[in-house]
C-alpha cells in the first residue's frame, strides 16, 4: 500500500462486510463471517458515509462540514489507512 | 449457586448459534455433536425457531451461525434464513455442502444469507470421502465453486488430524484453487465422537511442527488475499483456549431439541440440567436460569485458576474439558501446565502418539451416525 490514499480514491465497503447500527451495544459495528468489529464513534461516523460513490476528498468535505472547525483530516487518513489495511475497505484501483 | 441473582449479568448472547438438526449424510469420527444424539428425535418446528432468533436478537444477537447435523436437512431453512436476515443478523450457513444444488444457493441468496462455510474433510476424493463415510467430494468441490459464483464470502472448513495432516499443504492448495475468502485449519479438538476416536486422530508432534510450518509460509503469501486461521489442537498447548469466551459471556447455542446449551459441548457435564426455549424465554435462559449462571465470572474456581493473573484471559479453560480429564469441571482446564494434572495430560499424549496408526491395540475409527450413537448408549 503507498504511504498516502490519493483525494481521488472512492472507498467502498468491502463485500465480505457488512456495516449496521447496533441498538443493544450504542455503537457501529462490522460484521463478517462469524465475527464482528465495534466502531468508536468516529469510525462509525466516516464509514457510515461510505457509499461506493464519494471520493476521499467529498467524504472529508462531508465530516468538515458537519463538525465545523474540528480538525479532522489527518485523522480521517489515518482511520481510512486502518480500514484498508484490514480490508474493510475495497476501491476499484486497490 | 450464590452469584444467581446477586449482580446483575452485563453480558449479551452476540452470538447465537443454531443447531438445527443432529441428522447429517456425513459420518465424520471427529463430529462435535454429543454422542448421544440418537436421543433427541424431536426437532423444534419452524415458529419455535422463529421465536428463538426474535427473542435472541432483541437481546442483542447479532451474528446467527445455522448448523448441525447438516442444516440443509430443513426444509425451512429458507424461511429462517430470510427472518433472520429480516432481524438484522449477520447470517451464517455452516454446511458440509450436502444437500445444496444451485436453485437453493440462488434462494438463499434471495432470503439474504450473508455467508457460506464449507466443510471438506481432505483434499483428495479417497480420504474425504473414507472420512465423511459418503460420496461427496466432487459434489462439494462444484458447490464451493457455485458459492463463488454467487458472491458470496466463502469459508471453507477442514477438520485436521493425524490422517490428513500430511497433506496440508494440497490442503490448502485446494483452498486456493476455490478462491475461498478464509480458511480455518481446525485440529480436532477432543470432545465427543472425536474423544472418542483420539488414538486415531491426535497428530504427533512432528507433524504437527511439520504442518504448523507448512501453514505459516501460506499465511505470508496469501496475505491480503485469504485468511489462513491455523488452529492447533490443546492438548498440545500450554495454556488453555479462553473457551467460549468464557461461560454465558457472548455464546448460545440452541440445540435441535430447543436445549439452551452456553457451548455445543457442554451437554456432556454432569449434574446440569439444560434449560429449553420451549419452556422458557432466551431472556430467563441467558439471565436466570442456573445453568448459564453456573460458571460464570470468576467466584467457581479453584486454584490454580482463582489466584491466577490470566484468568481474565483465558476463564480457565474449558470446563469440559477439566471435566474430562479431571473429573471436576471446576478445575483448572489441564492443558495448562499451572494445572496439577498437566503432566498427566502430556504422559497420555506421548503414549497415544507413540503408537503407530496400524498398531493391534489402536481400536478403528468410530464413524458417527444414529446406529452407532444407539449401540454406545446400550453398550
Amino acid at each position: 500500500m503507498s504511504d498516502e490514499l490519493p483525494p481521488t480514491l472512492i472507498p467502498r465497503i468491502a463485500p465480505m462486510f457488512r456495516l449496521q447500527w447496533e441498538e443493544a451495544q450504542n455503537c457501529h459495528v462490522l460484521l463478517y463471517p462469524e465475527g464482528m468489529v465495534k466502531l468508536g464513534g468516529s469510525a462509525g461516523e466516516i464509514l457510515k458515509r461510505i457509499d461506493g460513490k464519494k471520493s476521499i476528498s467529498t467524504l472529508i468535505d462531508e465530516l468538515k462540514a458537519q463538525f465545523p472547525g474540528v480538525p479532522l483530516e489527518a485523522d480521517v487518513h489515518k482511520f481510512l489507512e486502518t480500514a484498508y489495511g484490514n480490508g474493510w475497505l475495497r476501491s476499484e484501483s486497490k | 449457586m450464590a452469584m444467581v441473582g446477586s449482580v446483575p449479568n452485563q453480558s449479551k448472547p452476540l452470538w447465537l448459534l443454531a443447531e438445527l438438526t443432529y441428522r447429517c449424510p456425513l459420518q465424520c469420527p471427529y463430529c462435535s455433536n454429543p454422542l448421544d444424539i440418537a436421543k433427541y428425535k424431536e426437532e423444534l418446528d419452524t415458529e419455535g425457531w422463529l421465536r428463538v432468533l426474535r427473542e435472541a436478537r432483541k437481546m442483542g444477537a447479532a451474528q446467527l451461525g445455522f448448523s448441525g447435523g447438516e442444516p440443509l436437512v430443513r426444509q425451512d431453512l429458507e424461511i429462517l434464513i430470510a427472518e433472520g436476515r429480516k432481524l438484522g443478523y449477520y447470517t451464517n450457513l455452516i454446511t458440509s455442502g450436502v444437500g445444496m444444488d444451485e436453485a437453493r444457493i440462488a434462494a438463499f441468496k434471495e432470503a439474504g444469507l450473508d455467508h457460506i462455510q464449507i466443510s471438506f474433510q481432505a483434499s483428495n476424493e479417497e480420504l474425504n470421502n473414507y472420512l465423511g463415510g459418503s460420496d461427496s467430494f466432487q459434489h462439494k468441490y462444484d458447490m464451493a465453486r457455485l458459492v463463488k459464483k454467487y458472491e458470496y464470502p466463502m469459508v471453507l472448513n477442514i477438520v485436521i488430524h493425524r490422517q490428513n495432516i500430511d497433506q496440508i499443504e494440497d490442503i490448502i492448495k485446494m483452498t486456493i484453487d476455490l478462491q475461498a475468502d478464509y480458511v480455518e485449519l481446525a485440529s480436532t479438538q477432543y470432545y465427543g465422537w472425536s474423544k472418542l476416536n483420539e488414538a486415531q486422530l491426535l497428530p504427533t508432534r512432528e507433524q504437527l511442527a511439520r504442518a504448523e510450518r507448512i501453514a505459516h509460509e501460506y499465511q505470508e503469501r496469501m496475505k491480503g488475499r485469504m485468511r489462513i486461521l491455523y488452529v492447533v489442537p490443546d492438548y498440545y498447548e500450554t495454556r488453555p483456549k479462553a473457551c467460549m469466551n468464557g461461560w454465558g459471556s457472548i455464546f448460545l447455542t440452541i440445540s435441535p431439541d430447543g436445549s439452551a446449551l452456553p457451548c455445543h459441548a457442554a451437554r456432556q457435564l454432569p449434574g446440569m440440567t439444560f434449560p429449553n426455549v420451549r419452556t422458557h424465554s432466551v431472556d430467563w435462559i441467558w439471565n436466570q436460569s442456573p445453568t448459564f449462571n453456573f460458571y460464570r465470572g470468576d467466584n467457581w474456581m479453584q486454584e490454580p485458576c482463582r489466584s491466577c493473573p490470566e484468568k481474565t484471559k483465558d476463564f480457565g479453560g474449558c470446563r469440559c474439558q477439566a471435566y474430562m480429564l479431571t473429573g471436576d469441571a471446576t478445575n483448572a482446564d489441564p492443558v495448562c501446565d499451572k494445572s496439577a494434572y498437566h503432566a498427566e495430560l502430556v504422559a497420555q499424549v506421548d503414549a497415544m502418539t507413540m503408537k503407530p496408526l496400524s498398531s493391534r491395540d489402536t481400536k478403528p475409527l468410530v464413524f458417527r451416525n444414529m446406529r452407532n450413537s444407539k449401540e454406545l448408549a446400550s453398550a
